[in-house]
């Protein structure tokens, strides 16, 4: 089995990072990094795109394949003109809660209604970290942030049921405290046809952690006393929630350039 | 894809044949009056030169598919008018930074806002030059023909793979919606990317004179690193330090300044010693042009000069204009080229035609040239 | 032969966020109560003999600190 070091060695650059100590984002890059050693996928086979804030940086500049760091939100439709520029690359977007479904949200609506072959990694920490702590899609109802001092007047998105109900091939919900699950589960994205979508909920000891007033480990420890994979638990569910089989659109326009009488460019 | 021939058509279809002469592979946008002609004849033609059409959820996402398949090799465009273009200008920008090279047409309408969809205009000129923000140099060409919506579409193309830059076509509802006859030729003249050579491992940096760096593709094994935020030449972000911002946003800006010999293109008819020369573009430089034609008839001494490419200006040659001539600017805007042609010929010299929404009659600008000589 | 285990941990890479000691099962690691050069106190290994080669320190690490290495 492959050690820490070489592991390390073969898929992270610029070390290191910018992350504050005890940040699940390196956690998610390194269950990615296991996910394609695990399944031999070569790394210049690999894009990852990703847009603005802590979350984006999980790829870029720290994983070592193609990156494209795009701007606020619009990951998903560069990583989309990358899947269909190039099906053969293994499209993959990071990218934080208040990226993907704040900003980004249209995009991520319609990505999964093509069911375009991209692995979407949402990191969710509740928040926008790299800004300062101000409340997103994600914050829970009534929670103080920096821009809700009084508490959020808005509501919480559950964003894997909004891509479940836009059409996804595949959904699911982690935390950074199962490490192992998400490791299996990102294989199975970068293997299922269509649109994976993976939320991953991280800590964020830094905005999260000081507002809650929690430590890093104190959040692992609430992750693991407060999920469950059975939704009849009244906590938050974990696990595969949705896979199943769909046209995926790539692989249709490709088909449709060959029955033209095309040949790919 | 239509063979070598001379064909009946209007602008916009004229436009798309340019795109896949020019070897189009990738074409994402959004349905938007008077550009939608466009992409309407490339979703039904360009699967069958090989090339890849997708509609998005809306511009942004446009612009943002086509700099993502432009690094995936292939060429790549979008097009659509004012509401649209305004949505792209971020994603523009980022490819501006990141040097993927790439076509916006924009034809454009009576804007702001919502304006008129059906009526053409050329108000947005000054945007498609400083929408994005930050200091950045933009490529637009500004076609008066339906065959010129075919050659400066393939010019587009090929300054765009040429400079690693994006370039905006500046069109307008005049020239796109007209039919009229044009000629796709037997040669054209493509240009292709510069391409890595062994052993070359900074993309986003050159010494070269022309300070295009080579541009490899996803896939080939590079470790790529693309960004938009501030890089050094082998893409890593440096999101602080004073050199790397200096040198790479001077770079970017020489790359389109120092080339610009390259670049610029005009047309101009007896300027020389006219008392008065009339400058227009796009779809307003026809009944200009008519309007000097008919002057000179009567014996007036009215020269004609039309941008080409509005972007960069023809700046040195307005100057040399400007020092002996009245300038007369006719153009379908109030806000246009105006700053442009008054920042280079001076304020005592200009003299403006505007109008918006539709064309003016040959009289109508006659009438105006005749006030202005006085 | 038997196992022999070595446990590098990258002491400018480690951030001494504590992970890795929380989900080794063997309290193989703990706190060196020393700074890195930048101010963070690096976690060390304290009782190798314990240690089961799970490789849940590896896992759970953030910064790729950590490092299990056998050698047969
Ligand atoms: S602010 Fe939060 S999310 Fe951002 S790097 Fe620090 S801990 Fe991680
Ligand atoms: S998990 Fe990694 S960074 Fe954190 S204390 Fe352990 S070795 Fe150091
Ligand atoms: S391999 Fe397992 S037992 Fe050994 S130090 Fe790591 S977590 Fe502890």
């Amino acid at each position: 089995m492959i050690t820490g070091k070489e592991l390390r060695e073969k898929y992270i650059r610029n070390q290191p990072t910018a992350f504050c100590p005890g940040c699940g984002d390196g956690m998610v890059l390194n269950g990615m990094s296991r996910a394609v050693e695990n399944l031999g996928i070569e790394r210049k086979d690999i894009v990852a795109v990703s847009g603005i804030g802590c979350a984006a940086w999980v790829v870029s500049p720290y994983w070592r394949v193609d990156t494209l760091h795009t701007t606020h939100g619009r990951a998903i439709p560069h990583a989309i003109g990358v899947k269909v520029g190039n099906k053969d690359l293994n499209v993959v977007v990071v990218s934080g809660d208040g990226d993907c479904v704040g900003i980004g949200g249209n995009h991520l609506i319609h990505a999964c209604r093509n069911n375009i072959d991209l692995t979407v990694i949402m990191i969710n920490n509740g928040l926008y970290a790299m800004t300062g702590g101000q409340v997103a899609p994600t914050t829970e109802h009534g929670e103080k942030t920096i821009t809700t001092p009084y508490g959020n007047p808005s509501q919480g998105m559950d964003v894997a049921e909004l891509v479940k109900a836009a059409g996804a091939s595949h959904v699911a919900r982690w935390t950074t405290y199962h490490m192992r699950e998400l490791t299996k589960e990102v294989e199975y994205a970068l293997e299922k046809k269509g649109l994976s979508f993976i939320e991953v909920i991280t800590q964020c000891p830094t905005r999260t952690g000081k507002k809650d007033n929690l430590s890093t480990l104190e959040m692992l420890e609430w992750y693991k006393n407060n999920t469950s994979k059975n939704p009849e638990d009244g906590k938050i569910t974990v696990g595969r929630s949705v896979d199943k089989e769909r046209p995926e659109m790539a692989d249709v326009i490709y088909e449709q350039i060959i029955s033209a009488g095309g040949t790919l460019k | 894809m239509r063979s070598p021939g001379v064909y009946f058509q209007e602008g916009n279809l004229a436009c798309a044949e340019g795109a896949m002469a020019a070897g189009l592979g990738f074409f994402a946008g959004y349905p938007i009056t008077p550009a939608s002609e466009v992409m309407h004849h490339l979703a039904r033609t360009l699967p069958a030169t090989g090339g890849r059409f997708i509609q998005m959820e809306d511009e942004i996402g446009s612009m943002a598919a086509i700099t993502g398949a432009s690094w995936t090799g292939l060429k790549s465009m979008t097009s659509t008018s004012g509401p649209g273009f305004s949505l792209m200008m971020e994603n523009l920008g980022y490819a501006y930074m990141t040097e993927t090279p790439c076509v916006i047409v924009n034809v454009q309408r009576a804007g702001p806002s919502t304006g008129q969809a059906t009526k053409p205009g050329t108000g947005d000129v000054m945007q498609s030059r400083f929408g994005s923000h930050g200091d950045y140099e933009m490529i637009a060409l500004s076609p008066n023909s339906v065959q010129e919506m075919f050659d400066f579409t393939v010019r587009a193309f090929n300054l765009a793979e040429r400079y690693r830059t994006p370039v905006v076509l500046l069109a307008d509802a005049g020239i796109g919606h007209m039919r009229e006859k044009f000629t796709i030729p037997e040669d054209i003249e493509i240009v292709e990317r510069k391409k890595p050579k062994e052993g070359d491992r900074e993309f986003f940096h050159t010494d070269e004179k022309d300070h295009v760096p080579p541009m490899p593709s996803f896939g080939e094994g590079r470790e790529l690193l693309v960004t938009g935020s501030t890089h050094r030449g082998d893409g890593t972000r440096d999101t602080a330090g004073y050199d790397t911002q200096d040198k790479l946003v001077r770079r970017l800006k020489a790359k389109i300044d120092d080339n610009q010999q390259d670049i610029i293109d005009w047309e101009e008819d007896s300027v020389e010693d006219a008392e008065l020369v009339v400058v227009s573009y796009g779809s307003m430089s026809r009944p200009a042009r008519g309007a000097v034609k008919r002057a000179r008839k009567d014996g007036l001494n009215v020269g004609f000069f039309r941008p080409k490419v509005m972007w960069p200006s023809p700046e040195e040659r307005l100057k040399e204009i400007g020092k002996n001539s009245k300038i007369l600017l006719a153009e379908l805007s109030l806000r246009g080229y105006r700053m442009e042609v008054e920042r280079c010929v001076g304020s005592e010299k200009m003299h403006v035609y505007d109008r918006l929404n539709s064309l003016p009659t040959i009289d109508m600008i006659y009438t105006k040239i005749k006030e202005v000589m006085g | 032969m038997p196992q022999k285990i070595h446990i590098e941990i990258d002491r400018e890479l480690c951030t001494g966020c504590g992970i890795c000691i929380r989900f080794c099962p063997k309290d193989v690691l703990g706190e060196s109560g020393t700074l890195n050069q930048y101010g963070n106190f690096y976690t060390e290994v304290k009782k190798l003999e314990e240690c089961i080669v799970c490789r849940q320190c590896e896992l759970y690490c953030p910064d790729f600190a950590i490092s299990v290495e056998v050698k047969e």
